[in-house]
């Protein structure tokens, strides 16, 4: 039977959503338990939040003052350390998991899967290759240790369930370099909801123009009670800035409703949204590649139709 | 200071990938195969560090076939000093490529080394943390600004969060992100300069490498496709459509 070390990602003391998604995944490989493993200065808000998650069995925390940002030089030892006795270590595919996993994954000698979207069982995997465009199966050998990402928008948040899984302290004997030294964040903190787990998000591309002119999209956003975010085009001309870049390369995200808005549609955006649940598309190009995937379509001049929208709303 | 970029050759990035019908892999024959643009990002950085007087020498290195020739004269035409080819005619997997191009760092002693921070193929994400890994060296993934000054480096981050910014002691990996830079084009003269530049050639088998291909591909197939919905006239009626299915 597997027993599964899941990664927790936090900032400013909340927890991450995109834990609890890939404790979801983890009870989809049917383990006989599953252990979040919260690595931090101060851990005890997360851990408590950690211990709701149903399906989790313990929650394990190592508070060190290196702990403070996650620097993967810092964390990836402490989690290799931590992983002994675990047959898989699953960590959320976002940009931390992205930088943390492999360098713990190298040091336990084991490979990792990224980007996992279904879990077949224990030892196999489906995950995306080429934008999106190939979905391969994977097997691991059972030899090695399984560490692997787990793809956001396939996975929902785990519910929080009846009881609180028990938090234990625990003391890793690891040696943390100091070659890698945190500067700074500089976060595009917004009232507007976080666009890698809203339920609504209104995107705008090239064909909005100006950064000035973005300012549509925000408040067709706010009006809908919608995340914002932007294509590679809009990102490149300096529109908005690069954490709202929805895509292969910028957020892969699955809401219920997804507003793409003078956005044509190039594959590496489409990737980012093709898990959405219904996607609607305005753009003045009726052969735009968007329309392709779109649920509805609209043609026509943004500026016009975003005040009828508005108007339509109420 | 020498500076080490991956240069990983992939389909290119404006094909359209089909999944064989037997599921066994996607077309590869005869589509045309290019560098990996988050690579010619990390090679753009590495030669703008060496015009800087940052570094000396800039070197690429590319596991793969022995057909690869082509493909590294145009990183060469580019800008780099030299190339390293080690030649194995499978692919490998992350952990291999890291633990080879550790054989290299032992053996060329980088300041730096530049990686794509993923290869658009595999779409792993991993090579470059993989080898500071193994190396016990820092690593700066996701890079969108790079400042080397002395034996550190401050870099700016992509994250999810917004932009991070840490200092690294060197020698480190750092792995480049879309807007690093803009890659330059290759000029003709360039073309035929990089003729006479040289490329070792290494076979995989002498590097003693352990192999880290753990994972075994057993199928491939094409993504479930959204099918094609319908065109609404106004506002109006898409708002009026988004109310029925309970969206708004």
């Amino acid at each position: 039977m597997s027993k599964i070390l899941v990664i927790a990602e936090h900032l400013d003391g909340k927890l991450n959503p995109a834990t609890a998604r890939a404790v979801s995944a983890a009870k989809a490989a049917k383990p006989e338990s599953i252990d979040v493993l919260v690595l931090a200065a101060q851990a005890a808000g997360i851990s408590a939040e950690a211990g709701k998650i149903d399906g989790v069995s313990r929650v394990l925390t190592v508070e060190r003052a290196e702990n403070a940002h996650p620097l993967a030089a810092v964390l990836a030892p402490q989690i290799a350390k931590a992983a002994a006795g675990y047959s898989h270590v699953f960590v959320p595919s976002t940009t931390f998991g992205k930088d943390v996993a492999p360098r713990a994954a190298a040091l336990l000698g084991a490979a990792q899967i990224s980007d996992v979207m279904a879990v077949t069982d224990a030892t196999h995997f489906k995950r995306p290759i080429y934008a999106g465009n190939a979905i391969i199966d994977v097997e691991t050998d059972p030899a090695h240790i399984v560490v692997a990402t787990i793809r956001n928008a396939s996975w929902p948040a785990a519910t929080n369930g009846a009881a609180s899984a028990p938090v234990e302290a625990l003391t890793l004997d690891a040696a943390l370099p100091g070659h890698t030294r945190f500067v700074g964040l500089q976060s595009g903190k917004s009232d507007r909801p976080d666009l890698q787990s809203a339920a609504k998000v209104v995107s705008g591309g090239r064909g909005v123009g100006s950064k000035e002119n973005f300012d549509i999209i925000f408040k067709l956003a706010d009006k809908l009670g919608a995340a914002v975010g932007a294509s590679r085009a809009a990102v490149d001309a300096g529109y908005v800035p690069s954490d709202m870049q929805v895509g292969q390369t910028g957020k892969i995200i699955a809401p219920e409703l997804y507003m793409a808005i003078g956005i044509s549609g190039a594959i590496q955006h489409l990737t980012g949204i093709k898990d959405a649940g219904t996607i609607v598309a305005i753009n003045k190009d009726a052969e735009a590649p968007i329309f392709e995937v779109a649920d509805f379509g609209l043609v026509g001049d943004l500026f016009k139709i975003i005040p009828e929208l508005e108007t339509a709303l109420g | 200071m020498k500076i080490l970029v991956g240069y990983k050759r992939v389909v290119d990035f404006n094909v359209r990938i089909q999944v064989k019908p037997d599921g066994t892999g996607v077309v590869t024959d005869g589509v045309k195969l290019s560098a990996n643009p988050f690579d010619d990002i990390a090679l753009e950085e590495a030669l703008r560090l060496r015009e800087k007087g940052v570094a000396t020498e800039v070197v690429i290195a590319a596991i793969g076939p022995a057909d690869l020739t082509a493909h590294l004269r145009n990183g060469l035409a580019m800008g780099a000093d030299r190339a390293i080819h080690v030649v194995t005619a499978d692919a490998v997997q992350p952990l291999t490529a890291a633990r080879t191009l550790l054989k290299l760092v032992e053996k060329e002693q980088p300041g730096l080394v530049i990686l794509g921070k993923q290869a658009i193929d595999d779409d792993a994400n991993q090579t470059g943390q993989m080898l500071a890994a193994l190396w016990d060296r820092p690593q700066a993934t996701f890079a969108s600004k790079l400042d080397v000054a002395g034996d550190k480096a401050t870099v700016t981050r992509e994250v999810d969060a917004g932009l991070e910014t840490i200092e690294i002691d060197l020698p480190a990996v750092v792995t480049a992100d879309l807007r690093l830079n803009e890659p330059r084009f290759i000029k003709l003269p360039d073309i035929m300069k990089a003729k006479k530049k040289p490329i070792d050639t290494i076979e995989f088998a002498t590097l003693g490498v352990e192999n880290g291909d753990h994972l075994k591909v057993t199928h491939y197939a094409a993504p479930a496709k959204r099918s094609k919905g319908v065109m609404v006239k106004d506002a109006a009626e898409l708002v009026a459509a988004l109310k029925q299915k309970g969206l708004l």
